[in-house]
């Protein structure tokens, strides 16, 4: 993969809280158009990792840069990250009481027609008839609130999304749902981040990389992290000194 | 000087709403301006006697027993000037059986010191089902002050559904109290809905008494305060009636400079009975504001959009009259 355009350059970076050195000079390249997973136990950093390339309130990053398609974003707000094309989906979606469906999908739209919203629902499986009029309230099961969530992503057509736990909340049925959206994501070009610290998920990546108490252990492919994964990190059996 | 036809469509056409609807031979209106009354258009089942007083008119409607109005009662109450005031005394009297529902506007579009007053009486006889639905229309200079009192009875087995919704322009001075009282099996939903800017003050005083038995109610109170305008909120339900059941939702979305208060009074005086409150003051939810953000939105943008959502949220009455009015 090393001929492969990189969307996305992590570069030694460092993220420390007031008591806690988080994330301890990670650098990672993300390839435009596959999927990766970055896996670790729980504790790991990933979810921080995320939130530091995402640029959100609270996760300035001390030291290192981000790099996304080709430009120097580590100083830029969380929107004007996500206006040139970087999105994140949380594991557990936020609920908007009043806010229809069909006005949360096009919010970050390009093309904020009121088809574009029939279509992404249709794509992520929801029936536009039964949901563009309902709200993104806490009258939706957690599998419908993640597919509404990709509707919103995919309706942004953005190029990588960082896609936190997708597992988390869903039964299998919406899992592999959401799985087979994942593969229609990825054939439309869009490169995704899988944060994850499921061995199911992880092998719906191409690549992966291993991440373990704020560092990178190892990169590489799915087989090879997965195995170490499996063995070694269910339950995690060592320590790295900070 | 307009003629009473005009002024009635100038009115109309303040409350972005199809105004062919609101003017349907189907629909019963009544339209009230200053203290004139400039249209009245009835339908079988419902009566109406009003006259004109000074700053104001009184008005008596009463829907006959066991008549259902299929489309809602439009009133429209306006003062088109900057200056004057309105008083609104209301007798209502849902008969035993009857189904309705009210459309109230009230339209002040230019106002800078304009004062609506409104003291209702309003009796809902037993199996009656009865709805008020109130949208407010106001100026940007926040020149008005609305102050309205309802005395409410519920019947037994009745059911009284109020939706009263500020969302738009400047809400001025809102001094505003009701009070219900329920008997058996009667069921109660009180929804307010209402945005705050400038310096305007909203003060909600409700209050809902389940007498009965079995009777049930709801207060739902959804109100954004931004700039240095404030809110206090005072809902109080008190459960008297064996198996009765209430429930007080009070959110209030603070931004800016901005203040606000809830006091959910609940009382509980028969060991049967059950009461549930929810309040939720203060900020904008961070992760609904990351989520936006996230979609490109900036932290203004995302809260405008959260803020809008909240308060847009109608209820069962509501959502029926949207529908209503939507085009054909």
């Amino acid at each position: 993969m090393d001929e492969e355009k990189t969307i996305l350059n992590v570069l030694d970076v460092h993220y420390l809280t007031q008591e806690n050195l988080i994330l301890k000079g990670i650098s990672i390249d993300i390839w435009s158009g596959y999927i990766h997973a970055i896996v670790g136990p729980n504790g790991a950093g990933k979810s921080t990792l995320v939130s530091c390339i995402m640029g959100l309130p609270g996760y300035e990053i001390q030291k290192g840069k981000i790099i996304f398609d080709g430009e120097d974003i580590t100083d830029l707000p969380v929107y004007d990250r996500a206006r040139r094309g970087l999105t994140l989906a949380w594991q557990e979606p936020a609920r908007f009481e009043g806010l229809k469906i069909k006005d949360f999908v096009l919010i970050g739209a390009k093309n904020k027609c009121h088809r574009k919203a029939e279509e992404v629902l249709d794509l992520v499986g929801l029936d536009p008839k039964k949901y563009l009029n309902r709200a993104v309230d806490k009258t939706l099961s957690g599998g419908e609130r993640k597919r509404i969530e990709l509707a919103s992503i995919i309706a942004m057509e953005p190029k990588l999304i960082l896609l936190d736990e997708p597992d988390s909340g869903i039964d299998i049925e919406a899992l592999q749902k959401i799985f087979d959206l994942l593969e229609l994501i990825k054939k439309q070009g869009i490169t995704i981040v899988l944060i994850t610290h499921s061995p199911v998920v992880l092998e719906r990546a191409d690549h992966a990389f291993l991440m373990c108490c704020g560092r990178i252990l190892d990169k590489g492919s799915i087989e090879r992290i997965s195995n170490y994964f499996r063995s070694k990190c269910i339950p995690c059996d060592h320590n790295i000194p900070g | 000087m307009s003629s009473t036809k005009e002024l009635v469509i100038e009115m109309l056409n303040t409350l972005g709403v199809s105004v062919e609807r609101l003017l349907s031979e189907d629909v019963a209106r009544i339209q009230v301006h200053k203290n004139k009354i400039v249209g009245l258009h009835l339908v079988k089942g419902l009566r109406v006697e009003a006259e004109e007083i000074e700053n104001g008119i009184e008005a008596n409607v009463e829907v006959e027993e066991n008549i259902k109005i299929e489309k809602p009662i439009h009133l429209c109450f306006g003062v088109m000037p900057e200056e004057g005031i309105q008083k609104v005394k209301l007798n209502l009297r849902a008969k035993e059986g009857s189904k309705s529902m009210i459309l109230a506007h009230c339209t002040f579009p230019n106002a800078k010191n304009v004062k609506h007053l409104m003291e209702a009486n309003i009796v809902i006889e037993a199996n009656a089902q009865y709805a008020y639905f109130e949208r407010h229309v106001h100026s940007p200079f926040g020149g008005v002050e609305v102050i309205p009192y309802a005395s409410i009875y519920v019947g037994e087995n009745a059911e009284f559904s109020t939706e009263f919704e500020l969302i738009n322009g400047s809400a001025g001075k809102i001094d505003f109290n009701y009070e219900v009282k329920a008997d058996d099996k009667s069921k109660i939903e009180m929804v307010a809905r209402i945005s705050g800017v400038g310096k305007d003050i909203i003060n909600l005083n409700e209050q809902i008494e389940l007498r009965g038995r079995e009777s049930a109610g709801v207060i739902a109170t959804h109100i954004a305060v931004r700039d240095y305008s404030s809110a206090n909120v005072k809902n109080v339900l008190t459960a008297i009636g064996p198996n009765a059941k209430g429930h007080v939702d009070c959110k209030e979305i603070v931004v800016g400079n901005a203040k606000a208060t809830a006091v959910p009074v609940v009382s509980v005086l028969n060991p049967t009975a059950h009461v549930t409150h929810e309040a939720a003051i203060g900020s904008v939810d961070a992760k609904q504001l990351i989520t936006l953000m996230t979609r490109g939105l900036t932290e203004e943008e995302a809260t405008e959009v959260i803020i809008q959502g909240m308060l847009s949220k109608k209820h069962k009455w509501g959502e029926i009259i949207e529908k209503f009015l939507l085009p054909d």
